[in-house]
């Protein structure tokens, strides 16, 4: 293995897978990568619309940007995790063929989906800003999506190197994220949840993302040291475990694909 | 010095008999059996520096998987491998280019698979297509091209991401004449200075031209390892004397 290939080679593999998962993703489109701005403003506009006319929420105030604040961090959270734990499958051609380091791969994966995180995210923020206004805790939320990516790359490690010797896997990954989906505060806010039950939501890294960025945003409070204690926590323990199962089952992938 | 050193390499490859799915086995004795086949059993091979070394054998012989070990895409299951340098592999055919981008979008993502910097591949890039005559083909997606376009592409990028070892899975088969003649040049230009080459063939004359030293493979043992000449004439007299095996001219 090109174990003796330096941080910048790495680097620059990376660069190139999710780069071809880009061009691959958009090749033949009009719109391209337009396509990460439309959805999210689509969804904005149906949002508004349903939970400002239709039902407006009497307790809460702009509750569709409280909506989206749960909406888009879940969403990158489903689509990179289900993304990562097909890449290595997905990619047999290129381990079967080419030496390089294989832990590349789900995170490529998990890094593009990034991209469209990010561009989904400024357009949010711009959202907050204009009806809520900007607050000097923002300065956490880079901090915050990057262990939420940490916690997402660990994840996919484990299931992507799973999947390739049960591919059975996917689906399960598939079942957990619509299950996840209402178990994590998207439409709902911790602070509906009975008090006793609050510290297990915050082990959740998702639903700590979730509960951070509407402190930060909706109410202008500084993260608590506990949620982000246990955010980091988990998502480093899941990278740790991730990396861990990935290295010791990477060796035979070759064998099963 | 070694280039390749390999020690007693076995590789066991567990093949599932039946595939079952689970939810029918439930509450019955498991019919799924899991039986090891042995692709490589005990092969030890040393190459030098500068060596240029033919892989021949039946199918199921288990060169490939010998390439692909040494390669570093297959992890042997005991003894050891050395390995001193580049590698440069073209293992089956494509080298893993994806379809739906064009030939310079593969081009600098294999480059840099096999360990090549930015600034080596935008150096390298006009000769990579040069020498793969694919000029007026490379701003289009891959799976315009014919195999042979392929094969062509994977060679020259194979050859120039500078491998100090050359592993090479009957990459001649395909290409005309005209490309097979320039490989062979390629190659043993590459081997004269000091590369290493590692080489599986069906064409006998091919092994003759490009490789002093011939190791037969036979059902995952090394079956004879020497001089070209004496090596692929015990291996076709053993091809012919097996019955129903017979080559057409025979007939």
């Amino acid at each position: 293995m090109s174990t003796a290939a330096s941080f910048h080679d790495h680097l620059y593999i990376l660069r190139n897978l999710v780069a071809k998962d880009f061009k691959v993703r958009y090749r033949n489109m009009s719109l391209g990568i337009l396509w990460s701005l439309v959805n999210p403003l689509v969804m904005m506009g149906v949002l508004s619309f349903v939970f400002t006319v239709l039902f407006p929420s009497l307790e809460r105030r702009h509750y569709p940007l409280f909506v989206l604040l749960g909406l888009v961090p879940y969403n990158f959270f489903s689509l990179s995790w289900l993304a990562g734990t097909g890449s290595v499958a997905a990619n047999a051609n290129l381990i079967k063929r080419v030496p390089f380091w294989r832990e590349l791969l789900p995170v490529s994966v998990v890094l593009g989906n990034v991209l469209h995180y990010v561009i989904q995210m400024v357009l949010l923020l711009v959202a907050v800003f204009w009806f809520v206004g900007f607050n000097l805790q923002w300065v956490w939320i880079p901090g915050i999506i990057a262990l939420q990516v940490v916690f997402v790359c660990g994840l996919s490690l484990l299931t992507s190197s799973l999947d390739v010797y049960h591919r059975d896997v996917r689906y399960v990954v598939e079942s957990a994220t619509l299950v996840m989906f209402w178990l994590c505060p998207v439409f709902y806010g911790v602070d509906q949840i009975q008090e006793d039950l609050v510290w297990i939501y915050t082990l959740n890294p998702i639903s700590a993302v979730i509960y951070l960025l509407r402190q930060i945003c909706l109410r202008a409070l500084p993260p608590p040291a506990t949620t982000m204690l246990k955010l980091a926590g988990v998502s480093l323990g899941t990278l740790f475990v991730g990396a861990w199962v990935y290295r010791r089952l990477k060796k035979d992938f070759a064998d099963y694909l | 010095m070694k280039a390749i050193d390999l020690q007693q390499v076995s590789k066991r490859f567990l093949i599932h008999k039946t595939r079952e799915f689970a939810v029918r086995r439930l509450g019955r004795k498991s019919s799924h059996t899991v039986e090891p086949f042995w692709a490589l059993r005990d092969v030890s091979i040393q190459v030098e520096s500068g060596e240029k070394v033919a892989l021949i054998g039946g199918n199921g012989a288990g060169k490939s998987t010998l390439l692909g070990i040494v390669a570093g895409v297959i992890t042997e299951t005991s003894g050891k491998v050395f390995r001193n340098g580049r590698i440069g592999a073209l293992l089956e055919l494509g080298t893993g280019f994806h379809p739906d981008l064009t030939g310079r979008e593969n081009i600098h993502l294999n480059a840099s698979l096999l360990g090549f910097r930015r600034t080596d591949v935008e150096r390298e890039l006009d000769s990579i297509v040069d020498f793969a005559e694919l000029k007026e083909f490379v701003d289009e997606p891959v799976r315009t091209y014919s195999s042979g376009m392929m094969a062509r592409l994977g060679f020259s990028v194979a050859i120039h991401v500078d491998p100090d070892i050359l592993i090479m899975d009957e990459v001649l088969a395909v290409g005309d004449r005209g490309f097979q003649a320039k490989c062979q040049e390629k190659i043993s230009d590459l081997t004269g200075r000091g590369k290493t080459l590692l080489f599986v063939s069906h064409q006998m004359p091919a092994v003759l031209a490009m490789c002093p030293r011939t190791v037969w493979l036979d059902k995952g043992r090394v079956r004879m390892d020497g001089p070209s000449q004496k090596v692929v004439t015990a291996y076709e007299a053993a091809v012919t004397s097996l019955p129903g095996k017979t080559p057409l001219k025979a007939r």
